[in-house]
């Protein structure tokens, strides 16, 4: 019996396909898929870390792309972005059925693979309409609008041309504080940034050293217009809950317990 | 600006607004050249207000004076409240701010009817027009059209707006007399046929020459306050469908209503909301506009209003057991579509999946069909399906068992019939 290979990458998409386009080429048994700092537990496979190559990674994709169709290819890529334990053999395993299976389809929801990567995707597709609803953006004194948010799942890459589009005449920032990682646009194009925040000063929308004196302003009229456009006799706190669950409230100015 | 003083008129403006409960951003198509905003036919609901409504507009009125006496109005001549108006610059200001915070897709802006329809709707039509052409803006507009003003203002109105809307608030002619006496059903219709009209025409012209400016693009919308003229869910679907068919209605709205006053000739002040009644007409509502039904096979003269305690597809279904059950690996889509439980997403996840293996309870369990509601209906690959001979009460009485509704405590006087 072999132990087989757990292959080690750096966590990036492109890494992940490097691990496909290996495991293909040198026709591995993998057993594991996991990202570098992942601490390993089966000590009797043998490890095998995979540096990123944008080339192989690039025959990748193109052999994808001859097989499914651009819906079915973000879909996988959705899938990737969604972290969850374990994704990356999924996504093997996919793939696997994609190149291997004669009759392969992503819409043989009878299956239980394709129909788990079908309803992985939808959950991270969820998760990056939220984010284009709940991204706040404060005002800085110096004219960037600026927000924080915490996301379930990785959707900073899929959410950046929205953004670009709608407000492509004001600098923006959206920062994700879980994986240390933002978007910044500058009027012109939208780089990846990387911070190190050294207290909470930021959170602070009254904090006049950092935002605009308007912004409190704004805010104060936003919670004013929240506040009258409820109507008590319809209330259904279940249902508001459905649509924003709690764990999104820390950057909606609506919802915050910030006060005044 | 003065926020003190906007925060004012804020207050008043939106608290009058929010019983319009149209709130959609969806169906338009403006890109962003340059300016702010845009619209990609996709809405989007920015937040929820703890009674659950998206709030994706900012929806405001212009002024709550108003010159008319409707009595299920909460801005009423004869009603005792602040009143406040807007200055045009100051809607704009909002928008504009709001929108780059990225709180709202854009305005949702109606008034009261200050001194005449027609100067009401200029000024709401200036308010768009800064916007669009001072501002630059691509966001969404949504402006009410004013019962009763002019063909010119109506066609200009679309040249800014992405939706116009008229709410015939009530259902029925008789109704509107005895609760609007100064309003008259021609009113209403009069600006709906000039905007359907009008997008006909730009629609046309369209496809010939492509500069054709857009108008309207996410079309009209009306609103229908029920509960409060003792009309039937009968009388109130038939109008929504006449609207639909009548005037390219892209969404007819029914908002239960929502006691504003001590009037004999409404429910009294504190009678509850009818939301339970309110749900079942959206769900018939979207039964005919999705799922291929017709009016009359839900609504008709035996049977003149929805049933509470089950959705209008069960009721249907129950009364038409002839057509069950159905093989789920061989029924046409139409049909699957009407099976009780199995909503359409499900129903193109059932067609797709069938092509490649023959579907048992398990598959259709994790597609996520309402196995409750649809196992009486019908059969798969499987030996396992419903044997009994039941009658239409008895399975209705055993769904119900087996449910948790949201309203369940609405209707448990009629639930205890069945577990007794």
């Amino acid at each position: 019996m072999t132990a087989g290979t757990i292959l080690f990458y750096d966590g990036t998409f492109n890494g992940f396909l490097t691990c496909i386009f290996s495991a293909f080429e040198q026709k591995l048994e993998v057993n594991g898929i996991y990202t570098e700092a992942t601490p390993q537990e089966n000590i009797f496979a043998e490890p095998l870390n995979i540096s990123t190559n944008s080339e192989k990674a690039e025959r990748v994709i193109i052999g994808l792309k001859k097989k499914i169709s651009n819906d079915s290819y973000r879909q996988l890529y959705f899938a990737f972005l969604s972290e969850l334990e374990g994704i990356e053999m999924l996504l093997f395993q996919y793939i696997n059925l994609v190149f291997k299976e004669e009759n392969f389809s992503s819409k043989d929801f009878g299956h239980p693979i394709v129909l788990k990567i079908n309803q992985t995707s939808k959950k991270v597709s969820r998760e990056k309409h939220r984010m284009e609803a709940f991204v706040r953006f404060q005002l800085t004194k110096d004219d960037i609008f600026f927000a924080t948010i915490e996301p379930d799942f990785n959707v900073l890459p899929v959410i950046l041309k929205h953004f670009e589009s709608r407000y492509s005449d004001q600098k923006w920032i959206i920062y994700d504080l879980k994986r240390n990682l933002g978007l910044f646009y500058n009027l012109q194009e939208t780089s990846y940034i990387n911070f190190n925040f050294k207290s909470k000063d930021h959170l602070d929308p009254s904090n006049s050293s950092i935002y605009s004196t308007s912004e409190i302003g704004f805010q104060k009229l936003w919670r004013e217009y929240f506040e009258s456009t409820n109507i008590k006799s319809r209330k259904n706190m279940k249902l508001h809950l459905q649509h924003v669950p709690k764990r999104y409230w820390k950057y909606l100015t609506e919802k915050s317990t910030w006060q005044n | 600006m003065s926020f003190e003083r906007i925060k004012e008129k804020l207050n008043i403006l939106a608290d009058a607004a929010k019983y319009d409960i149209s709130c959609s951003s969806s169906g338009s198509k403006r890109a962003n050249k340059g300016g702010l905003g845009n619209s990609d036919g996709v809405g989007i609901c920015h937040s929820y207000t703890e009674d659950g409504r998206c709030v994706s507009l900012l929806k405001i009125l212009l002024t709550n004076h108003c010159i008319f006496d409707c009595a299920y109005c909460v801005t009423r001549k004869s009603n005792d409240i602040k009143r406040a108006a807007f200055k045009v610059q100051e809607v704009v200001d909002l928008t504009m701010n709001f929108y780059r915070r990225n709180y709202i897709e854009g305005l949702f802006l109606s008034s009261g009817i200050f001194n005449s329809p027609d100067t009401t709707m200029e000024r709401l039509v200036q308010v768009a027009k800064k916007l669009r052409l001072e501002e630059n803006f691509n966001g969404y507009i949504h402006l009410k059209s004013i019962p009763g003003a002019s063909d010119e203002l109506m066609q200009e109105a679309g040249l800014y707006a992405d939706r116009l809307s008229v709410n015939i608030e009530i259902p029925t002619i008789s109704g509107l007399k005895l609760l609007a006496p100064d309003k008259k059903h021609e009113d209403f219709i009069k600006p709906m046929e000039a905007v359907k009209n009008a997008i006909q025409i730009y629609q046309s012209e369209k496809k010939i020459i492509k500069s054709t400016p857009k108008y309207a693009l996410a079309g009209q919308s009306t609103q229908m306050i029920v509960g409060a003229t003792g009309e039937s869910d009968r009388d109130v679907m038939y109008s929504a469908a006449y609207y639909y068919k009548k005037y390219k209605m892209k969404r007819v709205y029914y908002s239960g209503y929502i006691p504003v006053a001590n009037d004999s000739r409404l429910p009294a002040l504190g009678s509850p909301v009818p939301l339970l009644r309110e749900n079942r007409l959206y769900q018939t509502d979207w039964l005919l506009r999705f799922y291929g039904f017709d009016i009359r096979e839900l609504l008709n003269n035996e049977n003149q209003n929805l049933d509470l305690d089950i959705d209008p597809k069960l009721s249907w279904a129950l009364r038409n057991r002839e057509l069950f059950p159905l093989d789920i690996n061989k029924a046409d889509k139409l049909l699957l579509a009407r099976v009780p439980g199995i909503g359409l997403k499900s129903v193109y996840k059932i067609i797709e999946a069938r092509k490649f293996r023959k579907l048992n309870w398990e598959h259709l369990k994790k597609i996520g069909i309402a196995y409750n509601r649809a196992r009486y209906f019908i059969t798969c690959d499987s030996n396992s399906f419903e044997k009994r001979d039941l009658s239409s009460l008895q399975i209705k009485g055993l769904i119900l068992q087996n449910s948790n509704s949201k309203f369940r405590k609405d209707y448990s006087s009629q639930l205890n019939l069945f577990s007794s």
